[in-house]
């Protein structure tokens, strides 16, 4: 019974991994730029809403709005003013220009903030539900149920909305979207403030988990890639599957294993996938 | 490609080496300046066996420091446990790390994992064998393999115990050495070979080129040659953590240098070194001067982004037509 209870637990914080790793499939499977910032952004997120917790009292929920927000126009302010122009660039160009950035983004919350982890205190942090013999914390749950929210209006953007619909087109053949007279630029913009707004909500959500401190960026941003990569970069329901699996299995790694074991777990699940299957579980070549 | 053009180029190569072997001679040289400068040999020596992967053939390795972990612990630990000296221990690194090299790169392209996919499987084995190392109590897990040190009155070249200098002429000879290689492969018949695998890999393919074999090459040759600078960092060092020999910075720091310096050209990986190590210098003594966290770092990433956003092909391509000086390709 202990093991679904942490199975469940695993599930609700892999809702907000899945989340956050949407935003780096929907920018791969658009633009084909690998956002090596994206555990950055998040936590650049994270930052903005432990702020407006502090000098407005707002909770991270009532937070998220607007810090989606900010995110979705930095990330087109991005991508439109400077990213666009190395669309086209080999691999190790990009990597190198994101990891700058990424850089510069943690070095900047290091000045701002300091090295010391930053928390949000909430009045319901140890309340909890008993669904028959489960357990489950108030705050995953708000957390999942954040994320899932957060998933499904992205999936009814994508099928129901003009721009979606265009992104799609200039995912599928970037000429053919240029032809039709598509603004592929612009597109681009936007794919990239979503991918952005992502994080900015999971960035959200996931305050209501764990402390925040510059340096966990990067940890977030392998995570992020190792959940794409599970599921399938540029798949969306992939991205999902890719973020609960991981959640399960780190938190079954940290109950039976050591806990500091718990990545490799993740790692050696990443290698298997990428020979096995390298389009990902649910991804298409 | 004349010989007048190249003259200039030979000229101020044979001074700057002149003044690098003639180092001690500087009124201003002291330990400090050394450990720099042997930071930047390292930097310089990592970058060149780097290129040959990603710069020569063309695949983009972001898990470089996998190999420079295994040549550190492999010699460090063999002479920890059982005193073997330092040379033999660095062939046994190399071999060790030249294998994990082969067995990834054999992996990855048997299962045709190319590209980005690559890249991020050389990163997921770098991360996984750090955490198998930071659990692994035979060379000290996370707390560390320390190294015996001995005071000697003189440099002991032979057991690898002595001075910076000592370590910034070994690097020097072995930056050399790299440099030399570099050059002799890329004008035989495997560096044609891994340049047209870089440029088009399906037409290498057609013009019967076995692809599968000379890319697996390119990586085992890049990791031993990584894994015998990593032996010789961890004689420098003394001291072995899984979280620095193996950290994912560590890759992205070797990778740094040649793209900022130029990939796939000689001289790419020394001046790249050596305007990363200049940059860091300036950055530290702005960045502590201010006593502000983070200020060192927001001024690298700066600088970094600057020079990848404005010289994408990097600062040796740029300063060569600069200067008209060398040849397009080198």
């Amino acid at each position: 019974m202990i093991y679904l209870n942490v199975i469940v637990a695993g599930l609700l914080t892999g809702a907000v991994y899945g989340l956050m790793a949407l935003g780096l499939s929907v920018i791969f499977g658009v633009i084909r730029i690998v956002n090596f910032a994206h555990g950055e952004m998040m936590v650049l997120a994270m930052y903005g809403a432990v702020v407006l917790n502090r000098w407005a009292g707002l909770d991270p929920l009532a937070a998220l709005p607007l810090v989606t927000l900010a995110l979705f126009i930095a990330g087109y302010a991005l991508q439109r003013g400077f990213l666009n122009r190395y669309i086209a660039r080999p691999d190790h160009e990009q990597f190198l220009l994101l990891l700058a950035l990424a850089t510069v983004l943690t070095a900047s919350l290091l000045i701002a903030f300091g090295p010391d982890a930053r928390s949000v205190s909430l009045s319901y942090a140890y309340d909890s539900y008993e669904v028959g013999a489960l357990l489950l914390d108030k705050v995953r749950v708000l957390a999942a149920g954040g994320a899932v929210a957060g998933a499904a209006a992205l999936w009814a953007f994508f099928r129901f909305s003009r721009t979606g619909k265009a992104i799609r087109a200039c995912a599928d053949n970037q000429t053919g979207a240029q032809v039709v007279g598509l603004d592929v630029r612009r597109l681009y913009a936007v794919t990239f403030g979503i991918g952005a707004a992502c994080v900015g909500a999971a960035g959200c959500l996931l305050l209501l988990l764990i402390d925040v401190e510059p340096y966990i960026a990067a940890d977030y941003t392998l995570l992020a890639f190792i959940i794409v990569i599970l599921g399938g970069l540029g798949s969306m329901p992939g991205a999902l599957l890719g973020g609960l699996l991981v959640g399960v299995a780190e938190a079954l790694a940290g109950f039976v294993l050591e806990p500091s074991l718990k990545s490799a777990f993740s790692f050696a699940l990443l290698i298997l996938v990428l020979l096995a299957r390298p389009q990902g579980l649910l991804g298409r070549r | 490609m004349t010989a007048a053009r190249q003259r200039p180029l030979a000229v101020v190569s044979v001074l700057l080496l002149l003044a690098a072997l003639a180092l001690p001679l500087f009124p201003f040289v002291d330990n400090y300046v050394v450990s720099v400068l042997v930071v930047a040999l390292f930097a310089a020596y990592f970058g060149q066996a780097w290129n040959i992967v990603t710069g020569f053939a063309g695949q983009l390795s972001l898990g470089h420091a996998l190999y420079v972990g295994l040549g550190a612990y492999v010699a460090g630990a063999l002479f920890f446990h059982w005193g073997v000296p330092p040379w033999l221990g660095m062939l046994a690194g190399m071999a060790s790390a030249a294998s994990a090299g082969a067995l990834i790169a054999a992996l990855s392209f048997r299962f045709r994992v190319g590209g980005v996919y690559f890249a991020l499987l050389t990163i997921a084995f770098a991360e996984f064998t750090r955490i198998l190392f930071d659990h692994f109590p035979w060379v000290g897990a996370t707390s560390g393999l320390y190294l015996p040190v001995s005071n000697l009155a003189h440099d002991d070249l032979l057991r690898l115990r002595g001075s910076p200098l000592m370590f910034y002429y070994v690097l020097l000879a072995m930056t050399l050495g790299g440099l030399a290689l570099s050059r002799h492969l890329l004008g035989r018949r495997i560096g044609y070979y891994w340049q047209a695998i870089r440029e088009d890999e399906e037409a290498a393919q057609a013009l019967g080129i076995d692809v599968f074999r000379y890319k697996v090459w390119a990586m085992a040759l890049s990791a031993g040659m990584t894994a015998i600078g990593g032996a010789l960092l961890a004689f420098y060092d003394n001291v072995l953590f899984p979280d620095t020999a193996f950290a994912i910075g560590r890759s992205v720091e070797i990778i740094t240098a040649p793209i900022i310096g130029g990939l796939g050209t000689l001289a790419g990986p020394l001046v790249g070194a050596v305007a990363l190590t200049v940059l860091g210098e300036v950055t530290t003594r702005l960045g502590s001067g201010l006593a502000i966290d983070g200020l060192k770092q927001w001024l690298f990433g700066a600088a970094l982004l600057l020079v990848v956003a404005l010289q994408p092909a990097g600062l040796w391509p740029w300063l060569r037509s600069r200067l008209g000086i060398g040849n397009d390709r080198r």
